[in-house]
């Protein structure tokens, strides 16, 4: 963890970490949908402790990057590590949340049906949910402002909602590094700041967040380090370095108006 | 005759036989209920169509090398054989081309099916071939069921249902979200392919009862009853065994009374008349219900805009309104409040400012609630008092500032 500069096989500037145990280290990853490489050839070393962006137009690969870091869609080429070791060996110390529209939420359950979920690993096909275990749910609503929620049917929930049960799913697994896909999606400005404060608590308890985002306006109070990604890698460092108008229009090509660029102060 | 069929003493066969049908529906209704939830109710069309051909297949092998023909054990194997190669093939279809899987269950489906029926229609011109009683695995008989048939369908029902109940937790998850699921390190394939083999255990045991062309029914219906009545998927997953059960146990106690009344298409109508039931009656989710509840709601819309205009003094144009405040005697014909609804439309406008100040403050507040809340409900009824003292005073204060 030396400040150490290291200097990728794609060039970019690696700052801060020398070892293998980054929270996440991805070499090399390609996936494809059929003949079209999705990310092609990605390099990407997440800081211990930051607030991680993933940042990119629409069809950039950023939900595909972490589906595929998360084993869940298979990779045709490039390694994949979470503090050192294969995702495999690491599973408790990762937590995943997905788009909250990945999922039919007509689905027959409660919210304490859902979070409980997160805990299913420890809980093994048989043994039975105890008090620590359903205090541990409470305690992970209460932290996204959701206790009162607990026996509420989850096709009655709004979009903001939905998207704080699937992040108190994710903190009852205790991991430590946390990828969120578009957690910000279509939620209302309340559930965006409650989730943005849970995410900073979770830093400051040396946990590692990794959020895929699309909004630009709130890269620069949102994240520490940020990756550009448009199917390649484009700019990948602190964000301050990585968040500029020349980075931005690489990835983002004509679709970014000098407008836009105004508009978020760059 | 009807009773001591119901009561299961009608002898022992047709007790079993009972028992088997009964516990085949539970097993049915607990695998339904996944296969529903995950949109891959049609799949187990495939399933019971495959079997077809296995079941000739096994008929003429079993002939060809001496054995009893007629032995189900046997005769089940070859159509959970052919079964699984049924599945393998859709599944092949829908992984390996863009055909989606309700086109690959199609092809699949029509395909095996014809080719069991040639087979059968040969196996009929064998020499006892036509005694072998296979057209009976259509549509299902439980005369002349055997004792060892009974209890081999029994055993295998009540094995498929332990199953179920072991891996609840890993089906429950994958069902409601795979990809989660597969971060957790539960395999959403293996799992898949759990709920399939008890769908193909369920089919292939119920062909005897139920008959291959109306298994899909014991499996689908149950679940999709059982939903009306729940919001919890364990609770479903119960109800529809129930459902299943029921069908199962009354559908073959009639066909016992009357032997002549095939088995299987009494049990789905059993499980339909299950259906109908909860399709109309159930609460919150059945038709009267939620006609019910729309009409409730209806009401208290007109109630409400009706008395804040009375309260401010404006004339209501829309004559439901008018009609609903005049018949419970808030205003006379004239379109005059009475005393009751004047004191109605200030207790209703006081409920909507309370409202409308609470919703400020929650806006305001990191405090979260993204669904407004409407003046519709009764404050206090949905407040503590300590909150609406709260907002009694906010309200004190703001009337103050104002002057």
């Amino acid at each position: 963890m030396s400040g150490i500069t290291l200097v990728s096989n794609r060039g970019f500037t690696l700052e801060g970490q020398t070892g293998q145990d980054a929270p996440l280290n991805i070499r090399g990853m390609t996936v494809s949908y059929g003949q079209m490489p999705a990310v092609y050839s990605i390099d990407l070393k997440v800081k211990s402790g930051s607030i991680f962006g993933i940042l990119g137009p629409n069809g950039a690969g950023k939900s595909t990057l972490l589906k595929a870091a998360m084993g869940i869609l298979p990779v045709v080429s490039g390694q994949i590590s979470f503090f050192g070791k294969p995702l495999k060996e690491a599973r408790h110390q990762v937590a995943y949340v997905p788009q909250r529209t990945s999922v039919d939420w007509d689905f027959p359950a409660t919210v304490y049906d859902v979070v409980i979920m997160g805990l299913y690993p420890s809980l093994g096909l048989l043994r039975r949910i105890s008090k620590s275990d359903k205090a541990k749910v409470a305690e992970s609503l209460s932290k996204v402002g959701m206790q009162d929620f607990s026996d509420r049917q989850i096709g009655q929930l709004s979009g903001g909602q939905q998207q704080r049960v699937f992040l108190a799913r994710s903190l009852v697994q205790q991991a430590d590094v946390f990828l969120l896909d578009e957690p910000f999606a279509g939620v209302d400005a309340a559930t965006e700041s409650a989730i943005m404060l849970v995410l900073q608590n979770l830093q400051a308890e040396q946990k590692t967040i990794v959020v895929v985002h699309h909004d630009l306006s709130t890269v620069t109070t949102y994240f520490d380090h940020l990756f550009l990604i448009n199917r390649q890698s484009i700019a990948y460092g602190p964000v301050g370095e990585v968040f500029t108008k020349e980075n931005l229009t690489k990835a983002y090509g004509g679709k970014l108006g000098s407008t836009q660029l105004g508009t978020i102060g760059l | 005759m009807l009773w001591s069929a119901l009561s299961l003493s009608l002898g022992y066969n047709a007790t079993l036989v009972t028992l088997g049908s009964s516990l085949l529906g539970a097993a049915a209704g607990m695998a339904g209920t996944f296969l529903y939830l995950s949109n891959k109710a049609l799949i187990s069309d495939a399933i019971s169509h495959a079997t077809l051909p296995g079941l000739g297949l096994a008929f003429l092998m079993a002939r060809g090398f001496g054995w009893d023909e007629r032995q189900l054990a046997i005769l089940l194997t070859g159509s959970a054989a052919s079964a699984a190669l049924g599945l393998y093939f859709v599944t092949l279809l829908t992984q390996k081309t863009r055909l989606t899987q309700d086109t690959a269950i199609g092809c699949v489906l029509s395909v095996f099916f014809a080719f069991g029926v040639v087979l059968l229609t040969i196996i009929q011109t064998v020499p006892g071939g036509r005694k072998a009683g296979l057209e009976s695995f259509l549509l299902g008989s439980t005369a002349g069921m055997l004792y060892s048939d009974a209890l081999l369908i029994l055993i295998l029902s009540l094995f498929t249902t332990l199953l179920l109940l072991v891996f609840l937790r890993p089906i429950k998850l994958i069902t409601f979200d795979a990809s989660y699921g597969e971060t957790l390190g539960f395999s959403s394939r293996r799992v898949e392919i759990l709920v399939l083999f008890v769908a193909l255990a369920v089919t292939v045991l119920g062909m005897k009862i139920v008959g291959l062309i109306l298994i899909v029914a014991l499996l689908i219906i149950p679940a999709v009853s059982a939903r009306f009545w729940s919001e919890k998927v364990d609770v479903i997953f119960l109800i529809s065994a129930g459902f299943g059960m029921i069908s199962g146990y009354i559908g073959s106690t009639i066909s016992a009374i009357s032997p002549s009344l095939p088995t299987g298409p009494i049990i789905v109508l059993c499980s339909f008349g299950v259906f109908l039931t909860s399709f109309i009656f159930a609460p919150q989710r059945g038709i009267l219900a939620v006609a019910l509840n729309h009409h409730r709601f209806q009401k208290t819309v007109h109630l409400t805009q009706g008395l804040l205009l009375v309260a401010q003094g404006q004339s209501i144009y829309e004559p439901k309104t008018h009609r609903l405040l005049r018949r419970l005697g808030y205003v006379r014909a004239d379109g005059v409040a009475t005393e009751v609804g004047n004191s109605m439309a200030a207790k209703t406008l006081l409920n909507e400012r309370r409202w409308s100040h609470w919703n400020k403050l929650v806006r305001d507040s990191d405090q979260f609630d993204d669904q407004t809340v409407f003046s519709l409900m009764d404050i206090e009824k949905k407040l503590t008092q300590d909150q609406i003292n709260m907002i009694d005073q906010g309200l004190v204060q703001k009337q103050q500032g104002q002057v």
